[in-house]
């Protein structure tokens, strides 16, 4: 190479050789090392193999403020723009390590299309149990036996935990993660649950619907959505525990544990995806992975529907709308837990495995 | 454009600017930023920045134990030879101090000193994000109270008469406007992006020089005041320029860079010879030095040679070296003459001596016979790879500027101009005039920019 010549032709690079290349520049300028745990965990390292930089891509969290605050994005001949390469890397390290190969792919064409299918189509499976006839049971289970709900429920459980479980497997052998300690875990499951890293440094939140402006807006439409869903996983949870532990079969009453769960995690989904539905367009989408924007979208709105759906449930209890409605809410419930491991749900999953991965380095 | 004339109008949109605009702005002023460059590229230099130094008598936000002002004082002293004027340094050193929470109350925020520049940590408060965090925030500030913004405005003359700023003629998108403002304050750098202005100054081989900075400093306000018979301050044909890595932009290349591997290394011309002590002093204080000492030789081009042993000594290069496994062929790749290379690289060798090498101190590890002498670091070049860099000199500013009075007022032929100040680079040579003091850029254009507002927005009233 002579030395006169321009660096690199960027626009022709794949996106780990591109995220490198915008990598080393960061680690000559280091400005940013305020913002993340992606800067400092740059600064250890001169050159970066393929598993460093699918590791550095799952530790950013897309709050932008590294964009913004860049003296090297274009115009400038540099081409700066770290959010974006990252997302891109995030989702193809998603996309690569997941089982069975090629689904991931196949979602981020065309999921939205993949979603609705799959709605409609355990909609029609549960509305042909409940037209068979149920098999004379309380509450929901009048309108849907309680052993044929069972009977989808379970392996439409168990798919996702798998194939989560096989993806990470491979995703942590890429980054080269070592054994787990219970140090590792501690720390990275509390920064998650703080989203510590959402705050921007300074505890200002992030970049996102205008341009340079720090809000804590993504921040809270992210946590109510995640909290919102953790309570109605353990709604769920409680549920099956009394049932089969301690043989307290549905329905519950309004006071009792899983419907106390089940409402306020409905509630807070349901805000927090509304939140997260309306900040996405504002954002700027070439800060984001432009190849799955509206996956993402149609993402956010499947968890909307599934809130949603529980709660008029709820509301509806005793009234002719609840087979259909039922139907509806089962089938969004199902088609998510189907499609997370190739939807934007499995971030989730892959952060905590960087997070822990950074702690292991630290 | 806007439809009422303002009150003030500034020129330029960096951090000086911004400091004048928001304090007029609060002090209930009208007023307009006329930034030069687009909206991508405001912010000129400041955009490029990381710290300010800063006076502080003990812990101060992120600043670590005390920096006083004589000491602050005397740092200034050692780098400008005594070239600076006592009272208007002492002015921007005491206002640093109180700067610091005033930044922070319009948007900057700050974090602890970068990897690599421990050595800052006591007397330079780094930006969160870097200058652009820093412009990005006042832009907010100064919308919020009501400053207006014109990018794309270039000004190009500002109408002297008698002792008073009469019009202030720019152009936008190509079309010619006029203002009559009743105050003025130029923040708008200095001429380093006039790449004629400096060979006129400087010589032809200024032709070959990077800009470390802004394309859009280019001097015309400066210039067309002084035609008009305002006062000068700061030599016309210096400029601060360092050694950056050769294959940089020729604009806006900003820190990344940089290059810190000269200590560790042979530094040789186009004809492959040794030309200076490479080992003479640690990095930060040789760094200036090279920019002249490149500047010097043919073409304005020089190239860093070291082995795999030093490789990691030093904060990471932008661009990857050249690389290779044998001297001759690094030399090919380098564009060099290998046998020359390999000949100044094999008389080094045998100057080495036996020392103990440590890279953080100056450590006596000197040759011996050798003309010039490499006088620390000095460790045979034999461990493939082979890397190289290409070095050129890279302008951070030029000294020239107006010369003003402790309100920043820019002084006339025959006394002050009535209703024009001066913040930042522009005047700064008053200040600094030699040398450099990382961190204290910012500190003139923030203390003295808050101080031309100030007095602008009290004038106006
Ligand atoms: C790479 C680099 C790193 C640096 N790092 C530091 C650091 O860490 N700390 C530090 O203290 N200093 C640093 N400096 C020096 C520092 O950048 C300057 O001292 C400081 O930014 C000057 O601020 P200013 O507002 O006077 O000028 P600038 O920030 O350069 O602003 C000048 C403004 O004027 C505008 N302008 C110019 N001409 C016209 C015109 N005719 N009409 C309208 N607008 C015009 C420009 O577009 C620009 O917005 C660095 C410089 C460089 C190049
Ligand atoms: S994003 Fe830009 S400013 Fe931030 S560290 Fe990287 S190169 Fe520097
Ligand atoms: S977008 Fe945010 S999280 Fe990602 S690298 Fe930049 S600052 Fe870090």
């Amino acid at each position: 190479m002579s030395i006169e010549q321009t660096p690199q032709a960027f626009e022709t690079l794949n996106p780990i050789d591109e995220a490198r290349r915008q990598i080393e520049i960061c680690n000559a300028c280091r400005y940013c090392e305020g913002y993340c745990a992606v800067f400092p965990a740059i600064t250890k390292q001169k050159t970066f193999g393929d598993g460093d930089i699918s590791q550095l891509a799952n530790l950013c969290h897309n709050c932008r403020g590294c964009y913004y605050a860049c003296q090297y994005t274009e115009p400038h001949e540099f081409a700066l723009n770290l959010p974006g390469v990252l997302a891109q890397v995030r989702q193809d390290s998603w996309q690569d390590h997941a089982w069975p190969r090629g689904a991931g792919q196949a979602f981020h064409r065309s999921g939205v299309a993949i979603a609705c299918a799959v709605i409609v189509g355990f909609m029609a499976l549960l509305l042909a149990v409940q037209a068979i006839g149920s098999a004379g049971g309380d509450g929901f289970y009048a309108t849907l036996s309680h052993n044929a709900m069972v009977a989808i429920f379970v392996p439409a459980f168990l798919f996702p935990v798998l194939s989560i479980g096989i993806s990470l497997r491979r995703y942590w052998a890429h980054i080269g993660g070592q054994k787990v300690t219970l140090g590792a875990l501690t720390q990275a499951f509390g920064d998650a649950a703080r989203l510590k890293n959402l705050s921007g440094g300074h505890g200002e939140g992030c970049n996102f619907e205008d341009e340079d402006r720090f809000t804590h807006l993504r921040r809270i439409g992210h946590q109510l959505t995640m909290w919102g869903f953790l309570l109605c996983f353990a709604a769920t949870s409680t549920a099956t525990v009394m049932h089969y532990v301690f043989d307290l079969p549905a329905p519950y009453d309004l006071l009792s544990l899983p419907k106390l769960l089940g409402i306020t995690g409905g509630v807070l989904l349901t805000l927090g995806t509304a939140k997260l539905a309306w900040l996405k367009p504002k954002g700027d989408r070439s800060l984001g992975d432009t190849r799955v924007w509206g996956g993402e979208m149609a993402f956010i709105l499947l968890l909307f529907v599934v809130a949603v759906t529980g709660l008029v449930l709820y509301a509806a209890t005793g009234t002719a709308a609840v087979p259909l409605l039922l139907a509806l809410h089962l089938g969004t419930v199902l088609a998510f837990f189907l499609l997370m491991p190739f939807s934007k749900m499995v971030h989730g999953f892959y952060r905590l495995a960087a997070l822990v991965r950074d702690a292991q380095q630290k | 454009m806007t439809n009422k004339t303002p009150d003030i109008v500034i020129v330029g949109g960096g951090n000086a600017a911004l400091c004048a605009a928001i304090t007029a702005a609060e002090a209930g002023a009208r007023v307009l930023i006329l930034e030069g460059a687009p909206k991508e590229y405001r912010g000129g230099n400041s955009r490029h920045t990381r710290n300010f130094r800063c006076m502080h008598d003990g812990p101060l936000s992120v600043l670590t134990g005390s920096y006083g002002e004589d000491e602050y004082y005397n740092d200034l002293l050692l780098v400008t030879k005594g070239n600076t004027d006592e009272n208007l340094a002492r002015i921007a050193i005491r206002g640093s101090q109180e700067s610091q929470p005033w930044m922070e109350a319009h948007g900057v925020r700050f974090q602890p000193s970068l990897s690599g520049t421990l050595s800052l940590s006591r007397t330079n408060a780094f930006f969160l994000g870097g200058g652009k965090a820093l412009v990005n925030a006042y832009y907010r500030t100064a919308a919020a109270l009501g400053v207006e913004v014109l990018y794309d405005a270039h000004v190009n003359h500002l109408e002297l008469e008698g002792d008073r700023i009469t019009r202030v003629d720019f152009t936008q998108h190509g079309t010619a406007h006029s203002l009559t403002p009743r105050a003025v304050v130029v923040a708008s750098g200095g001429f380093q992006g006039n790449i004629e202005r400096l060979v006129a100054a400087w010589g032809p081989e200024a032709e070959n020089f990077l800009i470390r900075g802004t394309p859009y400093n280019r001097g015309d306000v400066l210039f067309d005041l002084l035609d008009q018979g305002v006062q000068s301050i700061g030599d016309p044909t210096q400029c601060h320029a360092v050694a950056i890595d050769g294959r940089a932009p020729k604009f806006d290349g900003g820190i990344v860079t940089r290059l810190d591997c000269v200590p560790f290394s042979v530094v040789v011309n186009t004809h492959g010879q040794r030309f200076y002590n490479e080992g003479e002093d640690v990095w930060p204080k040789r760094y200036a030095i090279w920019g002249r000492l490149v500047a010097a030789q043919d073409d304005q081009v020089a190239y860093s040679i070291i082995d795999s042993k030093s490789r990691d000594l030093f904060m990471p290069s932008v661009f990857p070296p050249v690389t290779a496994d044998t001297i001759p062929e690094l030399a090919v790749k380098l564009g060099l003459e290998p046998d020359a290379v390999a000949a100044t690289i094999a008389e080094f060798n045998a100057a080495c001596q036996n020392g103990d090498f440590k890279p953080t101190e100056l450590d006596g590890v000197a040759t011996e016979g050798l003309d010039p002498p490499k006088t620390n670091w000095a460790r045979p070049i034999v461990d493939p790879p082979f890397y190289g860099y290409s070095l050129r000199p890279g302008v951070t500013f030029t000294y020239l500027g107006f010369k003003v009075d402790a309100q920043a007022q820019v002084q006339g032929a025959t006394g002050p101009v009535q209703n024009l100040w001066a913040a930042g680079e522009t005047m700064a040579g008053s200040i600094l005039g030699q040398g450099y003091l990382a961190g204290f850029g910012m500190t003139i254009g923030t203390v003295f920019g808050r101080i031309a507002g100030k007095e602008a927005a009290a004038y106006v009233h």
